[in-house]
């Protein structure tokens, strides 16, 4: 069954239907073909990133200081702490928020990340994926599984449309991100195989147009709180697959659209932190302030 | 099509792909072009790279990978207090205009009387190009083990090393000579998807009319 090429989404549903196989097997499969490598190396490669990540939130959890370009400091430990004194719920909602504000600001101050698929974008699998096994308990080897299937949807989203926030605004990164979570998720809460492949239809149609407008072209602003909105993206879209809703537009649509939509954005909304909340009033000040200590030393 | 891991990965110190990992790749690189460690680095950046390296630790990368790091050490937050705490004289300059790319950095090492200039790019995701070795113009992507050979131009160079080579069973990716070096000098890039044992690379420097052989590993 394996493919030598992943064209897009309908296929890895049909090769996973036709073999009664999860999306995963199917991408594990496809990595196995493709590099000729065998399936214990590359649950174990997977593994290795799987621990990065469950650490990546540990340490974000732990970290005190600003980060590089200070920014930003300890938003994951304030909303911990809103948590601890109960002025914010202690669910599924807040534990993911802060899981993913805690790895990608790990990542704003040169901690050690996955990207997932981007540097930028890093917090968000973890953040959904650690805050699900607490929850259900999975053991690790069936979210290293999740991880090819996560994998997987960026494969296609990276051939059909784009991973890269330059070239397709933040719905390329974050966005991208999410999707990949959601139908992760799917896939480990049980899902069927048309139900990850709806529920990353889903995510993705609530991100096309998101631009990414960095201020002072540094991942820390939008960036990081970006992470946690988007975590939870991935589970409303996931909740919503499980429960039987489907998405009217089929999702290799989705992906064409959020291609056209990348490529229909301005470059001043891509990466160039020339537009947006970049070119903001205080975006600016900021800019200016950070290329004068960058200029004058 | 790539693999699973470029979308599960790189496991990388942030914050960026391309202004932090590949900048570690580009220092490694740099490194390896020199053969030792420096007593002194010298960075320019270019462009994008000049505007954000604060922010994004990219005088820190470059310098970590000079130091042999790779871009998931936890090192290389650190790399410019280690290479104070080493002597390694580091002197970062800044120009706004870009260089063959955004991402663009000069990188020069120096010990004693020897020198090595490489400029490279990023370009996303870890990836890099060498632009320009020892200023002569070539294009490395570090996804080969990579040996340049460096002589004074004559004939018969090309085919002294490619015998070797050959006769070791090592086969060769891709092949490039520039000439556009300063003196008459050539250098001559050959990229092999094989290790290269030392044996090898000896049999290479001891081809009559050699200056010098550098072998740089890919980057993992
Ligand atoms: S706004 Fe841009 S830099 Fe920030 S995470 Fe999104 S794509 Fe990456």
């Amino acid at each position: 069954m394996a493919l030598d090429a992943i064209q897009n989404f309908q296929q890895l549903v049909e090769t996973a239907l036709e073999n009664h196989c999860t999306i995963s097997e199917v991408v594990l499969e496809y990595e196995m073909e493709s590099t000729e490598k065998s399936r214990v190396e590359l649950l174990e490669q997977m593994l290795g990133n799987w621990r990065v990540m469950k650490n990546s939130v540990l340490e974000g959890m732990a970290k005190q200081e600003a980060t590089m370009g200070g920014l930003v400091k300890g938003s994951a430990s304030i909303v911990e702490a809103a948590i601890a004194a109960k002025r914010i719920s202690e669910d599924r909602l807040s534990k993911t928020v802060l899981r993913a504000l805690a790895v990608a600001e790990l990542n704003a101050s040169m901690g050690l990340i996955v990207a997932a698929p981007t540097a930028g974008s890093c917090g968000i699998l973890p953040a959904v994926l650690v805050t699900a096994q607490e929850e259900k308990n999975y053991p690790d080897d069936k979210i290293v599984m999740s991880l090819f299937t996560a994998a997987g949807i960026g494969l296609v989203l990276a051939k059909n449309a784009s991973i890269a926030g330059a070239e397709g605004g933040c719905q390329a990164e974050c966005g991208s991100a999410a999707s990949m979570a959601a139908g992760a998720l799917t896939e480990l809460a049980g899902g069927t195989v048309n139900q990850v492949a709806e529920a990353v239809a889903l995510s993705l149609k609530n991100v096309l147009g998101l631009t990414c407008d960095p201020v002072g072209g540094l991942v820390e602003v939008p960036c990081i709180k970006r992470n946690s909105f988007l975590a939870v993206n991935a589970i409303v879209a996931s909740d919503l697959a499980l429960a039987g809703i489907r998405s009217v537009i089929p999702v290799d649509e989705v992906i064409g659209a959020m291609k056209e939509t990348g490529e229909l954005m301005p470059l001043a909304l891509k990466e160039t932190a020339q537009g947006g909340l970049a070119a903001t009033p205080t975006g600016k000040v900021i800019g200016k302030k950070l290329q004068e200590e960058t200029f004058e030393k | 099509m790539g693999s699973v891991f470029d979308i599960i990965g790189p496991v990388m110190i942030g914050p960026s792909s391309s202004h932090t990992a590949g900048a570690v790749n580009l220092g490694r690189i740099a490194r390896q072009a020199f053969g030792r460690v420096p007593e002194k680095i010298r960075i320019v950046l270019y462009g994008s790279f000049g505007a954000t390296y604060k922010g994004h630790g990219t005088d820190r990368a470059i310098v970590a990978g000079v130091l042999g790091y790779y871009p998931h050490s936890p090192e290389v937050k650190q790399a410019l207090e280690i290479a104070r705490e080493l002597g390694i004289v580091v002197t970062i300059a800044v120009e706004k205009d870009n260089l063959y790319h955004p991402n663009t950095a000069r990188i020069e090492l120096s010990s004693g009387g020897m020198s090595t200039e490489i400029v490279g790019v990023s370009l996303g995701g870890g990836a890099v190009s060498i632009k320009e070795v020892f200023g002569f113009s070539i294009d490395i992507s570090g996804k080969y083990n990579t040996i340049l050979c460096s002589y004074p131009e004559q004939v018969g160079m090309v085919a002294r090393v490619t015998q070797i080579l050959a006769a070791e069973g090592i086969n060769i990716a891709f092949m490039e000579v520039s000439r556009s070096g300063r003196k008459s000098n050539a250098l001559m890039v050959v990229e092999v998807d094989d290790e290269i044992p030392e044996d090898v690379l000896n049999k290479v420097s001891e081809v009559s009319g050699m200056l010098g052989v550098r072998y740089i590993r890919k980057l993992s």
